[in-house]
């Protein structure tokens, strides 16, 4: 087997040095009616050559991104993510290094998190933010067990404009926890009065912008509502290339931050692996989850990073743990923070106008279509187009025609009755081409 | 004696080898500022055309403070994350033998065949149609799981072991509450060896923690187990092989006993690359158990993540899954993503499907190695474990007795005592030798523990290696030779740390200098190595 060192001889001799006559010998505490003594009914050992073409053959039944005009969204964004990213994300030295717990030889990965720390909190305008999360659903659901550990009250108001997977998964830990979680009914128009909700049992209200229908939502308000009732604003955003160009939680009065920031130097990947982030008021730091990267200097007096202030975490605290995390999203985050570097804020903002840009191009031809009508005020790069008929039929027979345009809305809130919404993201990486071919394509399927 | 500079040990030990240049470099290792420092915002690594001027629908919502985040040219970008990665160990470079943490080697077959644009460029909700292939794959790869561990469900949406924890103790609560018991069945029994990530998950799903405390010989007593079980137990959660390296022998038994109680059997699978192959979970009567793709199934750790943790269930849990979960149907496989189409599952845990990414590459891992290769896998790794606790035991001492370890031997501090050294002082010594060190203070139930995993990467020439040099470090520290280890690493990029320092004044980002108040009350910064007095 070409990933086993050991040949039968090293076996022999490791054996008897051991002390033991056979490999089983060393198994013998398993009880001897449940060891197996055959192989189980699973294929036999492949070359790299069949691992390769079998793995290949799969591939080739999904359709990526790159291959049709494609403008599918909701809470997952196709982007261009630059070569020098994944050559450097697969230096052997980050990708096969563990969670940097001998800081002395790790030096390099506690340096990326302190960056990738710095990048999120400039990124979102908040003054701390950890060293991720593993995505904006699980980052939203910390969000809310944290605002209720700083509030001591057990009640979270969830806005209708939450993609409906983090509302789902908000309102199932609550369930299991024993707390409340109000998920309002879907806002399509941002049109929702979160802030005559919030009582004195009320923890945080959760709010998304750009919210899950696409819209930006002034945050300001339910801050101010918030505070003088004792309650803690947690804002969320799916899209963390908006956050160039539309005004950051931090700025608008948050308190805790969740993000999704696969948008920035990873692939779609087909739901994951992706990377939390996560950001807070620097007075809530000690009830953060998940790990801190912080300066410190070694014996010499040199500056060097550690992790840091573990005592909230799991290994140290047990059941009394802010969070059960361990494992987060290192990689991903590395990722993150070396498209950032790129960027930079000139190039982000760049990139975040090109998306804005291409996105108000789409929605304006598509609004021209009969039938079809963009339901947003105000949007990013992703809106909500209401159209006249079936949305999840026109969204297969579009695929049919090879555009993958957009995202049913009843594919995540059935029963609601929305099955005329479509949510369509529109990205750097969308030609005008492709933007007029979406449209051929909804006017053949609405034609018809 | 001779160390690698050609230095005599008894030069080395007088004076603290502290070589410094003007620059702070050390030929090969290079110093390297924050990006922060060296980067600006005006400046770009990435090409993009200016849009032609359009009207914006930000409403009043455009960011009025830009982020002042630096950028760098791609040159530039590429040598600051170059250097840095030389900062850090890796498995790549030589053993990882952190305990608990199965850092085998990682193939690059995997890694390229999760980048396939098949794989890495499909979108989680476009059409079903348009992914079968992917699909496909997550089938394929939960019917390995489920015929590995003779489980009869698995739920793959948990993105690391800890979230399967919690998946799994969530389907847990939601079988005991289908039985009406949810206000009774309180209490999770968690022996004091196990992980953190368990009492924590069990606090998270809403359970009290109550503890089980091992006996003597570092396996749980199914006497002591029956003691505290009653109509108040939801569940116990184990590890096994458990964190002290040894598989609960009376576990057939426990898993009776708890069963009999009415409460289920949570097992933690971090320790499953021992046993793959030559035991299954559901024939030991296990419940639920989470299996790490990112230590069994060889997807690379990353610096920290991201990671896998689909859940096997037994039938008694199988209803209660979380969506999504896949069903095959005349046209293909399909996605269950609602709970009004699943009535049983508890909810969900995130957005999306599961770690695909990890998927693949989990999935690439086992067709390459087939049902005997994973079974030799387990096989090597707990021989080198054997071989590593035969070439030390002399040396070293073991908390539980003289007896053969599985896939990771635990030695405690006992022996290390009479030095006045610690675990972590070994440890540092270990860095300048080359080595990363074992994972050390846990489990905590072996005072000043040291738990070494050396996996089934390492070849026989490897171990031969790192036994000779922690022999050499223990007859060092015998000797009395405390300086060598009180100061360590010496060697590395860095000295030792200090930790105490970060804790009590945390500096969690950079701040512009001048700008230190918020960040860290003015106190003065550490002198980068780029500092000239």
């Amino acid at each position: 087997m070409r990933y086993l060192p050991l040949n039968s001889e090293d076996r022999a001799d490791m054996l008897a040095r051991v002390g033991v006559a056979n490999i089983d010998a060393l198994f013998a505490d398993i009880p001897k009616a449940k060891r197996l003594e055959h192989d189980l009914d699973l294929p036999p050992r492949k070359t790299e050559i069949e691992v390769e073409r079998l793995l290949s053959g799969l591939a080739a039944k999904n359709v990526p991104a790159g291959a049709v005009p494609f403008f599918v969204g909701a809470g997952a964004y196709k982007h261009h993510v630059p070569a020098s990213v994944d050559h450097l994300i697969q230096r052997s030295e980050f990708l096969t290094s563990y969670t940097p717990y001998q800081p002395e030889i790790a030096q390099g990965t506690l340096q990326t998190i302190f960056e990738f720390q710095t990048q999120v909190a400039g990124l979102t305008a908040m003054d701390v933010a950890n060293a991720s999360m593993y995505d904006g659903s699980t980052a939203t659901v910390e969000a809310v067990a944290m605002a209720h550990r700083i509030t001591k009250r057990r009640k979270a108001i969830v806005s209708g404009g939450l993609h409906p997977h983090y509302a789902e998964a908000v309102r199932t830990y609550a369930a299991m926890a024993g707390d409340d979680a109000l998920v309002l009914a879907p806002d399509v128009f941002a049109a929702e009065t979160l802030g005559a909700l919030v009582d004195e049992e009320t923890s945080c209200i959760v709010v998304q912008s750009p919210d899950f229908f696409g819209n930006l939502r002034d945050l300001s308000d339910i801050a101010a509502i918030c505070k003088a009732k004792g309650a803690l604003l947690v804002a969320v955003f799916t899209e963390a290339v908006s956050l160039g160009l539309v005004q950051p939680p931090g700025a608008m009065g948050a308190d805790i931050v969740a993000g999704e920031g696969q948008s920035i130097g990873n692939r779609l990947n087909f739901g994951g692996p992706y990377v939390g982030l996560f950001a807070a008021k620097a007075k809530y730091l000690r009830q953060m989850p998940g790990r801190l990267c912080g300066e410190t200097v070694d014996a010499s007096g040199r500056r060097g990073f550690v992790l840091t202030l573990s005592t909230r975490e799991q290994h140290i605290r047990r059941d009394k743990a802010t969070s059960n995390i361990c494992t987060n999203s290192g990689l991903a985050s590395l990722a993150f923070t070396i498209h950032l570097t790129l960027l930079g804020d000139a190039g982000l903002r760049r990139l975040a106008r090109i998306n804005h840009a291409n996105a108000v191009d789409l929605a304006d031809r598509l609004a021209a279509i009969a039938g079809v009508k963009v339901l947003n005020k105000t949007f990013f790069n992703e809106f909500t187009l209401k159209i006249a008929g079936d949305a999840a039929q026109a969204v297969e027979r579009m695929a049919d025609l090879g555009v993958l345009g957009g995202v049913p809305v009843s594919r995540l809130l059935p029963d609601k009755g929305l099955d005329d919404l479509i949510l369509a993201a529109s990205t750097e990486v969308n030609t005008e081409a492709d933007r007029a071919a979406f449209v051929e394509a909804l006017q053949g399927v609405l034609s018809c | 004696m001779l160390m690698r500079h050609g230095r005599s040990l008894e030069a080395a030990e007088a004076a603290v080898p502290e070589t410094r240049t003007f620059t702070g470099n050390r030929g090969l290792e290079i110093e390297e500022g924050l990006i922060f420092e060296i980067g600006r915002p005006e400046n770009t690594g990435v090409d993009l055309d200016e849009p032609a001027p359009f009207e914006h629908r930000l409403g009043s919502l455009e960011r009025q403070e830009p982020s002042g985040l630096p950028g760098l040219s791609e040159p530039e970008t590429m040598r600051h994350y170059v250097r840095l990665s030389r900062m850090n160990y890796a498995i790549d470079a030589g053993i990882y033998p952190l305990g608990s943490c199965t850092m085998k080697h990682n193939p690059r077959l995997n890694e390229a065949m999760a980048r396939l644009s098949g794989f890495a460029d499909i979108h989680p909700l476009q059409p079903q149609a348009s992914v079968q292939g992917a699909l496909e794959l997550i089938a394929e790869l939960a019917r390995w799981l489920m015929v590995l561990t003779g489980m009869d469900a698995v739920a793959m949406s948990p993105r690391a072991g800890a979230h399967g924890e919690a998946c799994g103790m969530m389907a847990i609560k939601a079988a005991i509450a289908a039985k009406g018991e949810e206000r009774t069945r309180k209490i999770v029994l968690v022996p004091e060896s196990a992980h953190g990530t368990n009492p924590a998950s069990a606090a998270g799903a809403g359970f009290e923690v109550r503890p089980v405390p091992a006996r003597a010989d570092g396996t749980l007593d199914p006497a002591a187990v029956q003691e505290r079980l009653g109509p108040d137990v939801a569940a116990i959660m184990l590890t096994n092989p458990n964190t002290c390296g040894l598989f609960e022998k009376d576990i057939v038994e426990i898993a009776a006993l708890i069963h009999e109680a009415g409460a289920y059997f949570y097992c933690d699978g971090a320790n499953f690359n021992a046993i793959m192959g030559k035991t299954r979970p559901g024939d030991l009567g296990v419940d639920a158990m989470h299996i790490n793709l990112h230590k069994t199934f060889s997807t690379p750790h990353g610096g920290g993540g991201p990671g896998a943790g689909p859940v096997v269930l037994s039938p008694r849990l199988a209803a209660y899954a979380p969506v999504p979960f896949l069903c095959r149907e005349e046209g293909g496989l399909r996605l269950v993503e609602q709970q009004s189409e699943a009535p049983g599952a508890f909810g969900r845990i995130a957005a999306f499907h599961g770690q695909m990414g990890m998927f693949v590459r989990a999935y690439a891992y086992m067709l390459s190695h087939g049902a005997d290769g994973l079974r030799q896998a387990a096989e090597d790794a707990v021989l080198n474990a054997n071989y590593v606790r035969a070439g030390l035991r002399d040396l070293m001492s073991e908390p539980f007795g003289d007896r053969p370890c599985m896939h990771e031997v635990l030695f405690d501090g006992a022996w290390l005592k009479p030095t006045g050294l610690t675990a972590l002082d070994f440890a540092k010594a270990m860095i300048d030798e080359g080595f990363h060190p074992m994972t050390i203070y846990f489990p905590l139930v072996a005072h000043g523990a040291m738990l070494i995993e050396p996996t089934e990467s390492e070849s026989k020439a490897s171990l031969d290696l790192f036994i000779a040099a922690l022999r050499h470090l223990a007859f060092a520290a015998r000797r009395g030779e405390t300086e060598r280890f009180a100061g360590a690493p010496y060697q590395a990029p860095r000295e030792r740390l200090d930790e105490t320092r970060a804790a009590r004044n945390p500096i969690l980002k950079w701040t512009k200098p001048g700008h230190l108040k918020a960040a860290h009350e003015g106190r003065p910064r550490a002198a980068t190595p780029f500092t000239i007095t």
